[in-house]
């Protein structure tokens, strides 16, 4: 009973966790309502982002067979680096990066340096350049379906009215490297997307103090020389993120090959992309299990992306001053 | 500054409570997204409640209408059973399905292709209704076709009612072959006729084309496997442990398409189609062939696409031979969710029973559909023998609509079904790459690609042993 009833009694704290406790007691209190905010972030981040990642790397060693999850080791890696199709799609996924940055990297940038020159109608033209951004993806791809279509298509309708052969673009069979079925997937990804990069490459162009190309232009600097001695190096930082950016984003190219090729993967699999094949690891192919090796394959993307993007931030540092 | 220093604090405390409330909403936010059951179970007083998906949603009116007519019936026969209708079309869409078996959230009744089997029992979301089905439970049970209820069981356990079975045919759209001068009562048998007639439709020109098929959302590979199954050959050996669709039915099948694409032109240079789309150029008059179950008819070109009843006709699935060697059949079922109570399980399969069990009833009142304006009269769903079906084919014959001899060759080929092949779904998937490959290049090795997906499926079979 003495125990219980010391148990009952108030623990005294000792003077430092006492003097500890006034002083976090306010500092608490004071940023109460910051924290409440910062909780709500946290939260979502740990529901939505952070559990789901740990519970991929988790899963990617496990297998479910009639309702039962066991440790499964290796055995879904193994399976996914045996699976022919995992090579063709990295390949078609490095492919359409290369594309992506080639038409959908360099045409923005060139956009902007446009609008950026323009002395009339330049609001109206970046309202149209962003219109297609605020367009649904879904939306956008659909319209492009049909203009890809090759017996009712608007692209082959112009073509045959200028007399020139036409193509079954996304339909296209060819698995070379660049394949007409990739270019138009890239084509259309591009027209989806400009809008946005066009904008943020405009305000790093704006920004550039009006000086520089008058100094430029006194020395004798032509358009390309402005270009490359004044715009380039003053939008670095700017043209060094979005890079990043948008090579992590067309790694993980989906939608756009998804619905235009009709849920498929293009003829001999020449749009099939690695989150494609994760897709098709999940939901595709029947049995539950494959939610496991569909979670390997996200653990080894994921894995490239991280070490690609610390690589290049370690390369593009700013060095110290 | 006292006033300056009150209305700090009370705005201070204001934001406390906003920071409170966004913390309280995300947790309630959170608890809503929990996975909990679908329904409640028998409450007080011996009350029921079942959710049941597959409702005709209200763009299908006519179909709708009847399924929420059928439902008031029932709770008043049953005032102890509430139906909750999920009303979707299509039915099931893989990945959603697979999400919702994941996730362990299906309704207490959910339906499934016969094909989902494994995959349902691969993520124990089935429940054992053995017990509860008895011939009294199910009065017709005796007479529902064993290869549709070997379909929900396994081993001698058993897991849901068959509601459909169906085999494939050749649908002909009657208008387009009187104007190609062909006659419609004598639908092409070989795949020899199917050219030679799918030549004539495109020959009327205006985006016409004789003959379509499938290459996408697993559709391709799905109509592969009846086409071989006509010409004689297997998609997988009997022990479902290897492909064996690398044969010369499968280089028989894919030849005639490839002919009828790239030599005569008779399939349209868009390809990459999946299931909706050519139900649609039938509707619309573009279309002259194609193959499907005869609920493409009665479910979608007329319903839906608004073709024309009389405009249809069905033949057999083509062959070298002209007598199909026996045809994919496939269909659909309901199974029960793991987490449902013995009362909800009781009364899904009288439900079952009074909506898809009984001729004369629920989806088999074919007075209703006729009054409705529903066509009637169609050689589906071939889910019963003995005197179920006898008195089937005489409910459906006292209200029939349909001209039954523009499917008389159909019927009376009468097509051996053969069920699906192992791992159906995914061997599917492998082969519409097949098929897309097949009907967009015109230098396509067949022999190469089959030989390609026989590895694949292989793998596949290897790894769902």
């Amino acid at each position: 009973m003495a125990d219980l009833a010391t148990l009952r009694k108030p623990a005294a704290l000792s003077p430092a966790r006492s003097r500890a406790g006034d002083r976090l007691g306010p500092k608490v209190r004071r940023n109460a309502s910051a924290h409440g905010f910062l909780i709500g972030a946290v939260l979502c981040f740990c529901f939505f982002s952070w559990y789901p990642m740990c519970r991929e790397v988790v899963m990617s060693f496990q297998k479910t067979k009639l309702g039962v999850t066991s440790w499964a080791g290796w055995a879904n890696y193994e399976r996914i680096f045996h699976d022919p199709t995992f090579w063709v799609a990295w390949r078609n996924t490095v492919e359409f990066t290369v594309l992506a940055l080639i038409i959908g990297y360099a045409v923005p940038f060139f956009v902007a340096i446009l609008l950026n020159e323009l002395r009339h109608a330049r609001g109206y033209l970046r309202c149209l350049v962003y219109l297609p951004v605020m367009l649904p993806p879904t939306s956008a791809l659909l319209l492009f379906a049909y203009f890809y279509d090759p017996t009712y298509g608007l692209f082959n309708d112009v073509l045959r009215h200028l007399d020139l052969p036409v193509s079954q673009w996304v339909q296209s069979p060819g698995t070379g490297v660049p394949s007409m079925a990739m270019i138009s997937v890239v084509i259309a990804a591009t027209w989806m997307n400009m809008g946005g990069a066009t904008l943020i490459y405009l305000a790093a162009l704006q920004n550039i103090p009006g000086e520089l190309y008058e100094a430029a232009e006194l020395d004798g600097a032509g358009l390309f020389r402005k270009i490359r001695h004044v715009t380039i190096p003053q939008t670095r930082l700017i043209l060094s993120m979005l890079l990043l950016l948008q090579i992590v984003a067309t790694m993980q190219m989906f939608v756009e090959a998804f619905i235009l090729t009709n849920g498929g993967a293009g003829v001999n699999n020449n749009t099939l992309s690695v989150v494609n094949l994760i897709y098709q690891y999940a939901f595709a192919l029947s049995g539950a299990s494959n939610y496991d090796t569909a979670s390997a394959l996200g653990v080894v993307l994921m894995l490239v992306l991280a070490v690609f993007s610390g690589g290049y931030l370690w390369l593009t540092r700013q060095p110290e001053r | 500054m006292k006033g300056l220093n009150s209305r700090l604090h009370r705005r201070a405390r204001r934001r406390q409570l906003a920071g409170i409330t966004v913390v309280a909403a995300l947790g309630l936010a959170a608890a809503a997204c929990s996975s909990t059951p679908a329904a409640t179970g028998a409450g007080g007083g011996g009350h029921v409640t079942i959710s049941v998906d597959c409702a005709p949603p209200a763009s299908a009116p006519q179909q709708h209408k009847e399924w929420n007519e059928d439902v008031a019936l029932f709770e008043k026969q049953n005032p102890n059973i509430t139906v909750n209708s999920i009303y979707e079309n299509p039915c099931e869409v893989p990945a959603s399905f697979t999400a919702m078996l994941d996730a362990g959230n299906e309704p207490n009744v959910f339906y499934t292709y016969f094909t989902d089997k494994n995959q349902v029992l691969d993520a124990g979301q089935a429940a054992d209704i053995t017990p509860y089905v008895t011939s009294t439970t199910v009065p017709t049970l005796k007479d529902i076709v064993p290869t549709a209820l070997a379909a929900v069981t396994a081993g001698k356990t058993l897991y849901g009612l068959p509601t459909s079975n169906y085999t494939q045919g050749l649908i002909i759209n009657r208008v387009l072959f009187k104007e190609a001068g062909l006659n419609p009562d004598d639908p092409p048998a070989t795949w020899a006729q199917v050219e030679a007639d799918a030549k004539a439709i495109t020959r009327l020109g205006h985006g016409i084309y004789g003959y379509g098929d499938y290459s996408a959302g697993n559709n391709g590979g799905w109509h592969f496997s009846s086409e071989i199954d006509a010409e004689g050959g297997r998609m997988v050996n009997a022990a479902g442990t290897a492909a064996s669709f690398d044969s010369a039915q499968g280089q028989t099948v894919l030849q005639a398409l490839h002919t009828m694409r790239f030599v005569d032109h008779s399939m349209s240079p868009t390809q990459q189609l999946a299931w909706g789309t050519l139900q649609k150029q039938m509707a619309a008059n573009k279309l002259g062939m194609y193959i499907a179950a005869p609920d493409d008819i009665y479910n979608v070109i007329v319903p839906q696409d608004g073709g024309n009843i009389g405009d249809y006709g069905m033949g057999p699935l083509p062959s070298t031979s002209g007598t199909p060697a026996g045809s994919l059949s496939g269909g659909n079922d309901y199974m029960f969710a793991k987490h449902d109570t013995p009362a909800q399980i009781q009364a899904g399969i009288k439900w079952l029973v009074f909506e898809n069990l009984t001729p004369g009833q629920g989806f088999y009142n074919y007075a209703r559909q006729k009054a409705d304006g529903f066509p009637v009269g169609f050689p589906e769903p071939q889910l019963f023998t003995g005197a179920t079906a006898a008195r089937q084919q005489q409910v459906m014959d006292s209200s029939a609509t349909v001209n039954p001899a523009y499917f008389s060759t159909f019927t009376n080929a009468h097509e051996l079904a053969m069920g699906e092949p192992a791992d159906a779904q995914a061997v599917y998937k492998t082969l519409d790459p097949v098929m897309l490959a097949v009907l967009t290049n015109p230098n396509a090795n067949i022999s190469q690609l089959l030989t390609t997906a026989t590895s694949q499926v292989n793998q596949i079979l290897a790894n769902s042993g």
